[in-house]
């Protein structure tokens, strides 16, 4: 216990600098290609008005914002406004940045981890279900659905999945994360699931078939080893073999892959929440970048490399309570 | 066929080949196959009581002797010949019958052992209950301290591993034992006490084969030696007919064998083990064979008894 507690305090130290190292790289990035785009963001914060403006409040607004200052300066003044947490205002939604992601992500994270529980149960189950029937019939319709569900690209799955579930069945609701005509507070927690299901779906079918074909080799594998073939000659049976020896074994490589799919993840919820219009971080991040809305494609950038290196940090503390060898040798 | 009364394990013409797939795709055939034949009408008696050394050179296909009495070869290995146990037929069904309660294996390497469980279960299995009292007599009898049990496969020493390894084995009332290369990696001491407790477990009743490439091993701890050539036992003859020297011996290879030990004459002889997919017609040994005769080349020998041992040669005496 006291080595588990250890390495992952070291974990944590180490992927602090590094995350902070990577944020700022990010940062300094994501704000050189901004600066190079042909986005005006000035031009973009005066459609949002509404009004007409003049060419003289323009050049005061473009003073104001610092807009003609070198690029190095407008950085830092920047970093320093971030790093003071404001994220400043989206010129799309009128509201400061960090309400939004706030706000968002909560329903952006919610579908993540159902889709991220589904693929990782799902696939897992599926894959040992093949590997433990290597080469017979379910093995191999199995595997060929597999193949063809990764070759799917999961927008038109999501479309697929609206037109028989919601338009044909009506099984479902078209869109969104709540029904249309209800209040906030009114909405239940039954009809957030309810408009919750499709987009979850249709986001783990994106890692489904890699974790159910990873799973199924790995276990095929553990099957051909040498400890197997001793616990055959120890009269262990098929399923207890599975219980005592597959499952230990595979269990490992699974999570490893389970958690390296979280950036993967994240870009597939962008596609996901578009075309079920559900309100999460990846249908505001394309409308920023559709928009011409810095702050708010800025911020969420930078949230998104948050999430992705704590989900990996998190895997890496894992490993070490599971895996006993890494446990001692770090 | 019958068995011999009082023997507890029986293999009569027992051959042993693998089904393989050849590289090249022809058009017409899909992919050839052909069968390699890896243990070729085999002799094998195991009395109860007996410790019996099964001694030969690597590739020579020891260990799937083993595979093959406990059942476990892969799915493209096909079996041939008879395998009786206690008296009668061993078949696939009894064979997953007895295998880990009648009939135990000790695997060659800590590879058999699961990396991600620890000792003490491993050494338990899978059946209840539990003996824990028993498994902490027999890691102390090895001299592993009890913590052993909590350590993993990787926390092990060589040495300490052949140990646990031997104690999987030893933990069931097993009446018959395949030791498959038990003591590489033991300190002779470690390596002694192995033996002695497969000793005590003979002299109680039950019977170990010991696959070994030591012959001087085999010889001071067996009752009986089966040499093994290229996949089959070419002579099965009491351990001390190995002492008594040369002359005593029935197969040629034996004598060579025997000539070859350092503390005899330490010569060694010409020539290799055929490749399994290369097998002859004749006398397996024939090649290598300073006796060989027109008729070797031509028909494998049958078994005879020659002075108290079996031996496949014509002309051996």
């Amino acid at each position: 216990m006291k080595e588990v507690l250890k390495r992952s305090l070291r974990i944590l130290m180490t992927y602090s600098i590094r995350m902070i190292s990577l944020l700022f790289a990010v940062s300094v990035v994501s704000f050189v290609l901004v600066s190079a785009s042909p986005m005006d963001p000035v031009q973009q914060y005066i459609i949002g008005l509404g009004t007409a403006v003049s060419p003289q409040q323009r050049v005061e607004i473009e003073e104001y914002w610092g807009v003609n200052k070198p690029p190095v300066e407008r950085y830092l003044g920047w970093l320093s406004e971030v790093l003071q947490g404001n994220l400043g205002e989206s010129a799309l939604y009128r509201r400061p940045v960090a309400g939004i992601i706030g706000e968002r992500f909560w329903n952006s994270l919610a579908l993540m981890l159902c889709a991220w529980l589904l693929s990782g149960v799902i696939g897992f189950g599926v894959g040992c279900f093949m590997g433990m029937y290597e080469n017979r019939w379910v093995d191999k319709i199995l595997k060929k659905c597999c193949y063809i569900l990764s070759c799917i690209p999961s927008f038109w799955l999501g479309l697929v999945f609206l037109l028989i579930f919601s338009v044909w069945l009506k099984w479902f609701p078209i869109g969104f994360s709540a029904p249309i005509g209800v209040r906030g507070e009114d909405v239940t927690i039954g009809q957030r699931v309810h408009h919750l299901i499709l987009p979850a779906f249709t986001l783990s079918f994106l890692s489904f078939s890699n974790i159910a074909l990873h799973t199924r080799q790995k276990l095929i594998d553990v099957l051909n080893s040498d400890y197997v073939l001793f616990a055959h000659a120890r009269g262990e049976g098929k399923w207890t073999i599975f219980r005592r020896h597959g499952l230990r074994n595979i269990l490992f490589p699974a999570l490893t892959l389970q958690f390296a799919s979280f950036a993967e993840l994240f870009g597939g919820s962008v596609i996901a929440e578009n075309v079920f219009s559900y309100p999460g971080l990846g249908s505001a991040v394309s409308a920023a970048g559709l928009n011409g809305d810095v702050p708010l494609l800025l911020g969420i950038t930078l949230f998104s490399v948050l999430f992705v290196c704590i989900g990996n940090m998190a895997a890496n503390i894992l490993y070490g309570v599971i895996d006993p060898r890494i446990r001692e040798f770090g | 066929m019958e068995q011999k009364k009082g023997t507890l394990l029986e293999l009569h013409d027992l051959s042993v080949s693998f089904r393989r797939y050849v590289h090249g795709i022809s058009l017409y055939q899909g992919l050839k196959q052909t069968d390699l034949q890896v243990i070729s009408d085999l002799h094998l008696t195991v009395s109860p009581g007996e410790i019996v050394a099964v001694a030969g050179s690597s590739g020579s296909g020891k260990s799937l002797l083993a595979s093959a009495i406990l059942g476990i070869l892969p799915d493209n290995a096909t079996v041939r010949g008879h395998l009786h146990y206690k008296g009668k037929e061993l078949t696939a069904a009894r064979q997953e019958q007895l295998r880990g309660t009648e009939i135990a294996l000790v695997p060659q390497s800590v590879t058999f052992l699961d990396p991600l469980m620890k000792v003490g279960a491993q050494v338990d299995g899978h059946r209840k209950p539990w003996q824990v009292e028993k498994r902490k007599a027999l890691l102390k009898r090895f001299g592993l301290p009890d913590k052993t049990s909590q350590l993993y496969p990787f926390q092990l020493s060589g040495g300490m591993a052949r140990r646990v390894l031997v104690s999987t084995a030893l933990i069931t009332d097993a009446q018959l034992i395949i030791a498959d290369e038990p003591t590489p990696g033991m300190s002779l001491n470690q390596a002694l006490e192995a033996l002695r407790l497969f000793r005590e477990m003979a002299d109680e009743g039950k019977a170990v084969i010991l696959i070994t490439h030591d012959i001087d091993l085999a010889v001071a701890f067996a009752d009986k030696v089966a040499v093994f050539y290229a996949g089959t036992t070419v002579e099965s003859a009491p351990a001390s007919d190995f002492k008594k020297g040369l002359d005593a011996l029935r197969h040629p290879y034996t004598k060579a064998l025997w000539s070859a030990l350092p503390q005899n004459s330490f010569t060694p002889i010409e020539g290799f083990q055929p490749y399994a997919g290369k097998l002859l017609n004749g006398c397996l040994f024939a090649p290598r064979c300073p006796y060989k005769t027109a008729q070797c080349m031509e028909k494998i020998p049958p078994v005879r008894e020659v002075r108290g041992g079996e031996v496949r040669c014509y002309c051996g005496s």
